[in-house]
């Protein structure tokens, strides 16, 4: 296998974007890319496309196929692929190209993530959030999305493993960091305060503790390492890009405070690498709830169980904090979550820590970063790392 | 709208948690599964039909505010996770309570009730709902 370098990036603004449509997000996020790798297009030779649900947020199938032909590469024939993995989606994705790149199967890679969500009422977009859990035994006896993470939360709470406070911290956190993204759908610092004071969802998670409904799009170009300096100074090493299952259903696990598909593709991740949970500099987590990133915290190894919620509440994993750096982009939570380019947001994010271009939100002098991204309760989980050169 | 066929073939599991039991290994599953996921190949053949028992404990739970549309007149509604008395864990409604009362360990059992219904004049869903033992 070859070893794999990701020699572009580009996003697009996240938010409640009225004018623009999913074809001209995915594309200018490319286009950023593309411009980044100081590529013309002709040199792609593979597109890969994480997409949750434009079926049902905008009625557009064979997506993969309209991203292709916007792009200009129809007339070059370039294959496109669009993967699906619920929230998962983007990191799936980038995992099936660097795939591509490091079997020799393709030189050149575009990956690209998006999701149009505001074309639709609330109740719509809600529906097919919560039909990426069991949609017979779950959803379909009435319990949201927000509902599953909620029963997470209370359970962790009643174990002693996370105290309400700690689980609303993880907010504040992202927050913090979204403030400084000039792209993050919210620009602004939120109090503890704010969090437990927010609206019911489904107790004891309110409003605050809900990652938004976004618009979208992300983009990457992956090439052979050793190719890597022909096109660009400015590039970061895939270090490893694992992916682990679990139940479709949360009911169905031995565990629910933890997310054993995190854990599995963690251990995996650290294996490839060469390094340990200790040597990640900067994370981007899966916080689409509080409760998820703080999970995540400790399925990553960062922190014991019972132990993340404490830290994130004493601000050790907000920029300038003597822990692992979490979320500088704002996390899902303040820079938003367009499902399917959310994955694809966090390596851009990562990336650009790690070639030293993340301006206010820079982790000084970061050499390992992670991404961890989760579809439905934990089902499908993507854990990459990338190095800096 | 969903096919009446759609939901006439989980009726089993939805009226009657009938579910499945390994002759192998003994473990129940539910919902039904064509093998089991411990026992795998040697279960083949050997699943059996196992009707859940309805009574149980609440293992987690929340009240949800934010309704789907079907839900949007009971909002707000409790939902948990229920630790049946032969093991198995189910998630489901929680009516006819108190939300205040609603607790981690509290036992409940297992009703018909109407879930859902598509539209004015679509088909109405019905499964089970959890009430309070006694």
């Amino acid at each position: 296998m070859r070893d794999v370098a990701i020699i572009g990036v580009g996003v697009t603004k996240f938010g409640e974007l009225w004018d623009k449509s999913f074809r001209a997000l995915g594309i200018e996020a490319g286009m950023k890319a593309m411009e980044d790798a100081n590529l013309s297009g002709s040199e792609v030779d593979g597109i890969f496309i994480g997409n949750m649900s434009a079926g049902r947020f905008i009625n557009q199938q064979n997506i993969a196929s309209l991203i292709v032909d916007y792009s200009g590469l129809a007339s070059n024939n370039v294959p496109a692929t669009r993967i699906e993995a619920g929230g998962a989606s983007g990191a799936v994705a980038f995992r099936q190209a660097v795939m591509a790149v490091a079997s020799g199967l393709n030189d050149v890679v575009l990956v690209g993530g998006a999701e149009k969500m505001t074309d639709l009422d609330d109740v719509s977009i809600n529906s097919i959030l919560d039909s990426t859990a069991d949609a017979e035994w779950e959803a379909g006896m009435g319990v949201t999305f927000a509902g599953l993470h909620a029963m997470i939360a209370q359970r962790m709470i009643h174990d002693g493993t996370a105290t309400r406070e700690e689980i609303a911290s993880f907010a504040v956190n992202s927050h913090f960091h979204g403030a400084l993204n000039p792209n993050a759908q919210f620009r602004k610092a939120i109090t503890l305060d704010t969090v437990l004071k927010s609206g019911p969802v489904a107790s004891p998670l309110g409003m605050f503790d809900c990652a938004p409904i976004t618009d979208g799009a992300a983009s990457l170009v992956l090439c052979p390492l050793e190719d890597a300096r022909k096109h660009t100074d400015s590039y970061v090493k895939v270090s490893a890009a694992e992916q682990a299952s679990d139940s479709l259903g949360l009911f169905q696990r031995s565990d629910i405070t933890s997310y054993g598909a995190t854990v599995k593709a963690a251990e995996k991740a650290y294996r490839r690498a060469g390094i340990t949970a200790a040597d990640i500099d900067v994370a981007e987590v899966h916080d689409v709830y509080t409760v998820s990133g703080i999970m995540a915290l400790q399925d990553l190894g960062f922190f014991k169980k019972g132990e993340a919620g404490k830290a994130v509440l004493e601000g050790r994993c907000q920029l300038g904090g003597d822990a692992v750096t979490v979320n500088t982009s704002g996390g899902l939570k303040a820079r938003g979550h367009p499902i399917g380019a959310t994955g694809v947001a966090q390596i851009v994010e990562v990336v650009e820590q790690l070639r030293g271009s993340a301006d206010k939100r820079q982790v000084e002098g970061a050499k390992y970063g992670l991404a961890q991204s989760s579809g439905g309760t934990g089902s499908t989980v993507a854990v990459s790392i990338l190095e800096a050169i | 709208m969903a096919s009446v066929a759609r939901e006439w073939r989980e009726i089993p599991g939805r009226y009657n948690l009938i579910g499945t039991k390994c002759a192998n290994c003994g473990k129940i599953f539910f919902p039904s599964r064509d093998f089991c996921p411990v026992c795998r190949r040697k279960s083949l053949g050997k699943m059996e039909k196992h009707s859940v028992c309805r009574t149980g404990e609440v293992f987690t739970y929340t009240v949800i505010y934010d309704a789907p549309d079907c839900n949007n007149r009971l909002k707000p509604y409790a939902v948990v996770m229920v630790r049946t008395d032969d093991g198995v864990m189910i998630t489901g409604q929680l009516v006819d309570v108190d939300l205040e009362s609603v607790a981690i360990g509290m036992r409940v059992r297992a009703v018909l009730r109407k879930l859902d219904a598509d539209g004015a004049s679509g088909v109405i869903h019905y499964g089970f709902k959890f009430v309070p033992e006694d």
